[in-house]
């Protein structure tokens, strides 16, 4: 099978079924995007499909074939994924940090979609990824101090 | 403050190693464990405090953690200890996990591990003074290689400094490394600490955000499979007969090995192992198992609460008080079962060779986790290695006395003769036991017109964490297990009461139980502040003025709650439908008072604001400490409105997180942090936040509705 992650066609000898989160971190070997529940209720996988926020847990691997997948690791490279970054980290949102690369993932993928959200989108668009330390808080100011930063 | 080395005995070792100088402590054990309070004075028989840090030629300074960094910011507090005594350039600090070994045993429990909310003060002496040590050895080397007196020298940012001249720490740390250690180090006062109580920003934000921050999950190497195990649905079940065919023809899966805790399938990665397990036709032994029903639990554990147990706390006669009464409360309270599931499942992976045992993973425990395997395999503990990673949260899971998921990971290594990563789902996670133990509270409290107590009859009914691990002996005295009736025996309240009778029942299940974020405070705070909150109700008082009264010789309670109220406005009028509910509670050192802002539409509760005020002593990290306590809102919040593990059939009904339910970013309050200015002796942080959240939330759900909640979760029960 071959995938585009980041950029990179990579060829993959996986089955069919294989869901992307697994075909990313045990067959691609990409480790940013985590595991938390296998049943797209904590969105720890979320990646990028064609820029729309997914859960790799439960997207089959066979779904990504000549989309482009984006993963946390290719962030840094991003304007938006950079100022997310940037504000998470003067923010101080991090704590056991597992659950952030899912974060940082759907968080990117709202604010290209609505530059600047008000505090219902982003529970919208955030409520699908538990952070059990919870930095939510943080996490909603980071988005709005990101959404400023970009305008 | 200066601290004569020589008579602690420490100083083992100033050795030159691969990377430059490294200072290393060691101090004689001599340890009770969980003896907290006794240990942090210097003047006690002390234990065994050690530190590491490394200064290379390059001038990073790396800072070892005895501690596991799993949230509670101990990447970023443990270092800032050091570079104050230092004077080192922040910006040249990395850190790293010690691994296990004598040396970092914790300076109060006698093991290597991190719990109890004691990382910063338990170590707050011991990596000043590697700090300061290492600065005393950097000056020495200076003075030497100008030849001129020490007194004559300064430190600034990662360089000794004489006039004009300067040498940086690297440049010195060969140099400094020979040197005779000194036999006192002075430590600064605190007007000279430019780290110790500042905001400061987490050293491990960088590599957590952009994806590279290694966790257990996230070991790979050549040859390392992955296993997942099929345990017994049932605690106490054991494995009949399994037909493993169809998992051995699953593409990807290597082998199907037997271990004591159930049938492992090895695989080339998650993937198969996951749809091999599936394939395996088990049978298990259900008999000998514990097929409980929650529902007559509950009746059991209720009809126990209705007798006296093992007596924890006594004084007077509670009999004649609760005649002498004016009002009498009586009432009940359940709180379930609750599993911590930290975000990253658990895992662990092992490779075993003729060397020894080598284990990756994300321990709160390495001492006994390095003791079972070692054990296991049969080796010295020496033999074993832990490579602690990041932890995906703790919250007590993994630290486990019993060690069961690196025991595991180890005796599927053995039998299947690979080295394997063991993962857990997140199914495997809820239903694997090792939960927050079941309560059940009943309380019989006698009250003067003014809403005093005179008499307080209260029995605890609850599995005892501590039976059966080999903190048992300190921790059990005469059939009490202090973390079963913690909050509730040593309570201002009960104490300060004439006649009063605290007593235990300790249940006994095959349903493993373990301390879950603020252990015993987690369900005994929220009876005691709830029962505070009927007693003013009763005798008509205001809740904050009534707890100001019973608390008035408690000056830090007194302060949390004067400083919560302050900024909450108590007594000011709330927009229409939000009402207001406070809870105080100290636990692990600190003091906290939580005043929640609710709202209750058809059954909906909402929960708009949590104003916290904390006093935990000598604050490190101030930054640090909010952080915590908006961790403890959101983690409180979501069992007292969401959480339980309940049984059917002896079958833990929830599996994942659409039925374990937890808090999600659309349900946190705003979390208001407040610090009450203090010198006291350090306390926790990472639990103490906890306690007073639920009782806050349903002392204010009682002021909008007039029903009290007396179960949790809250669930539905206001539908
Ligand atoms: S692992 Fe995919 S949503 Fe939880
Ligand atoms: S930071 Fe720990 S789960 Fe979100």
């Amino acid at each position: 099978m071959q995938l585009s992650i980041n950029g990179k066609m990579t060829e993959l000898d996986i089955p069919e079924d294989m869901p992307l989160l697994w075909a990313i971190r045990d067959i691609a070997g990409l480790n940013g995007t985590k595991f938390g529940c296998g049943m797209a209720q904590c969105g720890a996988c979320t990646v990028h499909l064609d820029g729309q926020a997914v859960r790799a847990c439960m997207t089959p691997a066979s779904v990504a074939v000549g989309k482009k997948i984006t993963t946390i690791e290719a962030m840094q490279d991003d304007r938006v994924g950079q100022a997310i970054q940037a504000a998470w980290q003067s923010i101080d949102v991090v704590q056991c940090g597992y659950c952030q690369s899912g974060q940082i993932m759907s968080a990117t993928a709202l604010l290209k979609q609505n530059p600047n959200p008000n505090d219902a989108e982003i529970d919208a668009a955030m409520s699908g990824n538990i952070c059990r330390c919870g930095t939510y808080q943080r996490i909603r100011s980071a988005i709005h101090s990101a959404a400023k930063s970009l305008a | 403050m200066t601290i004569n080395i020589a008579r602690r005995g420490f100083i083992k070792s100033s050795v030159w190693g691969a990377t430059g100088l490294i200072v290393a402590f060691s101090i004689p054990l001599g340890t009770r464990f969980m003896q907290v309070a006794a240990a942090a004075e210097a003047d006690k028989p002390l234990p065994a405090p050690n530190a590491f840090l490394r200064i290379s030629k390059d001038n990073t300074i790396t800072v070892i953690l005895a501690h596991s960094e799993m949230g509670q910011g101990v990447w970023t507090t443990l270092p800032m200890l050091l570079a104050d005594e230092l004077d080192a350039d922040w910006k040249t600090i990395q850190v790293e996990h010690a691994p296990a070994a004598p040396t970092y045993i914790h300076t109060a429990y006698g093991i290597q591990i991190t719990g109890g909310s004691t990382s910063t003060w338990s170590e707050f002496d011991r990596y000043r003074q590697a700090g300061a040590l290492a600065r005393a050895l950097l000056l020495q080397a200076a003075a030497n290689t100008w030849q001129v007196p020490v007194s004559a020298l300064r430190t600034e940012n990662g360089h000794v400094l004489h006039g004009k001249q300067s040498l940086s720490y690297g440049q010195l740390a060969e140099a400094a490394a020979g040197l005779p250690t000194p036999k006192q180090v002075t430590l600064k006062t605190p007007a000279q600490w430019k780290f110790i109580g500042k905001a400061t920003r987490r050293l491990d934000s960088a590599e957590k955000i952009n994806g590279t921050a290694q966790f257990g999950q996230d070991i790979q190497f050549a040859g390392l499979k992955t296993a997942m195990v099929a345990r017994a649905p049932v605690f106490g079940a054991s494995l009949k007969s399994v037909d493993d065919r169809a998992a051995l023809k699953v593409k990807g899966v290597i082998k199907v090995v037997k271990v004591p805790t159930g049938v492992a399938v090895i695989a080339e990665h998650y993937w198969a192992a996951k749809q091999g397990r599936e394939a395996l036709i088990l049978d298990w032994n259900i008999a000998d198992a514990d097929k409980i029903e929650s529902a007559t639990l509950v009746q059991q554990y209720q009809q126990l609460a209705a007798t006296r147990g093992v007596v924890a706390a006594n004084a007077g006669d509670t009999t004649t008080g609760l005649t002498q009464a004016k009002h009498t409360i009586s009432a009940e309270y359940v709180l379930p079962y609750l599993s911590h599931a930290p975000m990253e499942p658990l895992n662990c992976a092992v490779k075993i060779t003729d060397a020894g045992c080598e284990i990756w993973t994300g321990t709160q425990m390495q001492t006994t986790d390095q003791a079972a395997a070692a054990k296991i395999c049969g080796i010295a503990p020496e033999k074993v290695t832990i490579h602690t990673q990041f932890l995906g949260g703790g919250f007590g899971r993994r630290a486990n006395p019993r060690a069961d998921f690196v025991s595991e990971a180890v005796q599927v290594a053995l039998a299947a003769n690979l080295p394997v990563k063991t993962v857990w789902s997140r199914e495997d996670d809820i239903h694997g036991g090792f939960y927050r133990p079941m309560f059940v509270h009943r309380a019989e409290i006698g009250i003067d017109s003014n809403g005093h107590p005179l008499a307080w009859q209260h029995t605890l009914v609850g599995q005892s964490i501590m039976k059966g691990t080999p903190f048992e002996a300190f921790m059990i005295k005469e059939g009490v297990d202090a973390t079963s009736v913690e909050g509730v025996a040593d309570s201002p309240y009960v104490k300060a009461t004439a006649h009063h009778h605290v007593s235990l029942h300790s249940v006994e299940s095959k349903v493993p139980v373990l301390w879950w974020r603020s252990v015993g405070h987690s369900h005994s705070a929220f009876v005691m502040e709830s029962l505070i909150d009927e007693m003013a109700h009763a005798s008509k008082q205001d809740p904050l003025a009534l707890r100001r009264r019973l608390l008035k010789d408690h000056p830090r309670h007194l302060a949390t709650l004067n400083l919560a109220a302050e900024k909450a406005q108590w007594g000011k009028p709330l927009p229409a439908g939000v009402f207001r509910g406070i809870a105080v509670h100290e636990s692990f050192g600190s003091y906290v008072t939580q005043i929640a802002e609710v709202s209750v539409n058809q059954g909906e509760v909402k929960v708009h604001r949590m104003i916290t005020a904390i006093d935990c002593g000598l604050v490190v990290n101030p930054e640090g400490v909010r952080s915590q306590m908006e961790s403890c809102v959101s983690f409180g919040l979501g069992a007292a409105l969401k959480s339980e593990i309940s049984f059917k059939q002896g079958r833990v009904e929830q599996s994942n997180f659409h039925n374990y339910q937890v808090l999600r970013l659309n349900e946190m309050p705003i979390v208001e942090v407040h610090l009450v200015p203090s010198t006291a002796k350090l306390g926790g942080v990472g639990e103490p936040g906890l306690p007073p959240v639920a009782p806050a939330v349903t002392n204010a759900i009682f002021a909008a509705t007039g029903k009290r909640i007396r179960s949790l979760p809250i669930g539905e029960q206001l539908a």
